[in-house]
């Protein structure tokens, strides 16, 4: 599809406005609400050091709705912007998020909760959400265990679905797909037998496990998935055994904080350098800290590589790169991390408002209409989104697995070396 | 790499893990031999001792790899000062917070001991920020086997390896000549088997407890200088890490007896390293704790300690 977007909204709009209202295509874009308002909440920091991030995203649910005019089948959309940060700390807080989602809920003209920015404060406000079948779409928590068991704590994700339906959705790839696309990369590579550390934490572990389970089915030898104890400032020992073991690949699932840099170094140390073996993590590892932790010496000597959710904005292709100058033009500056994910979010939402229209106007209470939209985005397929085509799973996740892979180079940076873009990973 | 080159490999791996592992014991060890207490906040202070080292460093312009004559001159430099700087923390933290406590039942200073830590661990963690601190590469990395030999084996020795060891023996030594051959190591000797007497006999307990927290935090200092030059990383949250590995191997070597401490900590050392090839990272703190348990049950003075029943 290489239409453009909007002309594809307007269409559809149009034809719709005209089976619905019968005259007047040429009053699309005027801010007239013959059926009523609905509104849509954000919730996610919007302080301190996450204020950027925060308005990214904000601006992007912005453009969604602006797509249309801020109408949709006849309903303006209206957004209401909330901070889930207490002015105390400036980070996300429980008590706040579990606030804003009551006041969503509370709200009649409420129709979706858009949110939240981080996956703890998402443990919060998705059983408030869901027991007001209201749907919660985030455009940031990348955690597995809020829609998935894989990678999950035990009892996830059921416990954020008192009500026994999914209405919580993310139109990102969560962290466990990584794994997944990192042992098919490694296979590429050339790689031919792996050996996989895990720093034994939720994060870590979880993408661990899943790159040993696809690396074992896509016939890539693995000698062993160990935890480490990363509190341990040596890794030597282990680093030797893995050396001794020939593999020719080390993949670390792990952050930036659980001993990375202690293993990339050391790596170095014991003899584990390219070409005999390699090193390879999650996008936990894609800082730039990591690289002055580790040296560049090692980082460049071990080859490093990084896999990384979705793709870096500049490699986006078809609406994906629209979408990305769109926004730039629109507010002057580069998106944020997440602020072309919030845009999606805002677009499977107007979409999903759009075809559960006639539901909507059906619908005898708030919670008619909001069951309506919740089944309507659950349904969401073949979307045209800003990494390729994608339809929603039973768990609210995208089925796609577009990943894009970084690899350490030399730079004239003060670290001395970088992370480049190296690929695109499906 | 053959199964004896492993082996070599990971000894090689045991001995400069246990080495600075022994240092820190050293200083649980001698604090608990002369006031029976366990010093917590010990730990910290090895973890200052890195910090502060680095401050050293910075302050004396050096942010990158030691030249062969700076080797000389500015390194034994910084390995005076950290000592001296810990040293003088040690006695600091002994004297505001257990000596006020001296006669205290002994699970007041014990407490007071885990307030320092946390204190210890605010002032790190103001100082240097949460996150993890690169340490530069002073001291330089040379493989001996390949570099200076030209022997193409597949064990790696490096300067860094001999640092470790260089730096910690000699250390040892010279605290087991201190403690047996002067006067001062002979009060320190008396007062640890009885603080009374020696107190009766003329020995000046309070100046011999100063020492040997002095001593204690010198040799911390050393271990946080050493391990900063050898692993070049450090975190507020490590001294905790380090002291429980390194009180471990002071009860496993036998509380109070200073050979017993160096000994267990080497001990230490080889095992997690084997346990780490031989069995699993995963498991190797649950052996390492294990043996010490059957240590402490057919044991219960550890390796080398002596029988304290007698001592109420």
């Amino acid at each position: 599809m290489r239409r453009s977007r909007i002309t594809a909204v307007t269409i559809a709009l149009g034809t719709l406005l005209a089976l619905v209202a019968g005259t007047d295509v040429g009053r699309v874009g005027a801010q007239q609400c013959p059926k009523g308002k609905l509104r849509l909440y954000t919730s996610w920091p919007m302080q301190g050091a996450m204020l950027p991030e925060g308005t990214g995203m904000k601006n992007g649910v912005e453009l969604a709705v602006s797509e249309v005019n801020g109408v949709v089948a006849g309903y303006c959309l209206e957004i209401v912007g909330l901070d889930d940060a207490s002015p105390q700390t400036g980070k996300w807080d429980g008590a706040v998020e579990a606030e804003n989602a009551n006041k969503a809920v509370a709200d009649p003209l409420a129709i979706v909760y858009i949110g939240t920015y981080n996956s703890g404060a998402a443990k919060v406000s998705i059983p408030i959400t869901n027991r007001a079948h209201m749907a919660q779409v985030t455009p940031a928590n990348t955690y597995p265990g809020l829609t998935k068991k894989r990678g999950a704590a035990p009892g996830e994700p059921e416990i954020y679905r008192p009500g026994g339906f999914v209405n919580y959705f993310r139109p990102i790839p969560a962290d466990d797909i990584q794994g997944a696309v990192g042992a098919k990369w490694a296979k590429r590579l050339g790689a031919k037998k792996v050996y996989i550390l895990n720093d034994q934490e939720l994060y870590g572990k979880g993408i661990a496990d899943v790159f040993e389970a696809t690396a074992k089915k896509i016939g890539l030898p693995v000698v062993a998935n160990e935890g480490m104890d990363w509190k341990q400032p040596d890794q030597k020992p282990l680093l030797t055994k893995i050396r001794a073991s020939g593999a020719d690949l080390v993949y670390l699932g792990g952050v930036i904080e659980t001993g990375a840099q202690v293993v990339i170094r050391q790596m170095k140390e014991v003899g584990l350098t390219a070409p005999r073996t390699r090193f390879m993590g999650p996008d936990g590892l894609l800082e730039e800290e990591l690289l002055k932790g580790a040296t560049c010496d090692a980082a460049l000597a071990t080859d490093m590589r990084v896999t990384f959710a979705g793709l870096p904005f500049e490699k986006m292709r078809g609406i994906g790169a629209r979408t990305y100058e769109t926004y730039k033009s629109k507010y002057g500056k580069e998106p944020t991390s997440y602020a072309l994910y919030a845009a999606e979010g805002g677009r499977v939402i107007v979409a999903a408002i759009r075809r559960a229209a006639p539901e909507i106007e059906r619908a005898k209470d708030v919670t008619g209409k909001r069951e309506a939209v919740r089944r309507a985005i659950a349904s969401t397929k073949n979307f045209e989104g800003i990494n390729g085509k994608w339809s929603f799973d039973e768990n609210g996740d995208v089925d796609y697995d577009t990943m894009s892979g970084f690899k350490a180079v030399k730079a004239d940076t003060p670290v001395g070396c970088k992370f480049q873009f190296e690929t695109i990973l499906e | 790499m053959t199964w004896w080159e492993v082996l070599v490999q990971q000894t090689i791996n045991g001995l400069t893990r246990g080495a600075v592992f022994a240092l820190i014991a050293l200083g649980y060890t001698m604090v608990y031999g002369i006031i029976e207490l366990i010093n917590f906040a010990h730990g910290d202070v090895f973890m200052l001792g890195l910090f502060i080292s680095l401050a050293w460093f910075t302050l004396l312009g050096v942010t990158r790899t030691l030249t062969a004559w700076q080797l000389v001159t500015v390194l034994p430099l910084v390995f005076v000062l950290t000592m001296l700087s810990t040293a003088v923390l040690n006695v600091a933290i002994d004297r505001a917070a257990y000596r006020p406590l001296r006669r205290s039942p002994r699970l007041a200073p014990l407490i007071t001991a885990i307030g320092v830590s946390f204190m210890l661990e605010n002032v790190a963690l103001l100082w240097k920020g949460p996150a993890p601190i690169a340490y530069p590469d002073v001291f330089p990395s040379v493989d001996i086997l390949r570099d200076w030999f030209g022997v193409d084996s597949a064990i790696f020795v490096t300067t860094k390896d001999v640092l470790v060891v260089a730096a910690t023996v000699p250390l040892m030594l010279a605290l087991q000549w201190f403690v047996t051959r002067t006067t001062w190591g002979k009060a320190m000797r008396a007062t640890a088997q009885d603080r009374e007497t020696a107190a009766a006999m003329g020995i000046n307990v309070e100046r011999t407890i100063v020492l040997t927290f002095f001593l204690g935090g010198a040799l911390a200092g050393a271990a946080g200088l050493i391990q900063g030059m050898y692993y070049n990383i450090g975190q507020w949250w490590m001294g905790y890490q380090a002291g429980l590995r390194a009180f471990t191997a002071a009860v496993l070597g036998g509380i109070g007896n200073m050979p017993g401490a160096a000994l267990g900590g080497l001990f230490i050392g080889f095992l997690s390293a084997w346990s780490d090839q031989y069995i699993s990272a995963r498991w190797t703190n649950a052996l390492v704790f294990s043996i010490l348990i059957l240590v402490l049950v057919f044991r219960p003075h550890g390796l080398l300690g002596e029988r304290t029943a007698d001592k109420v």
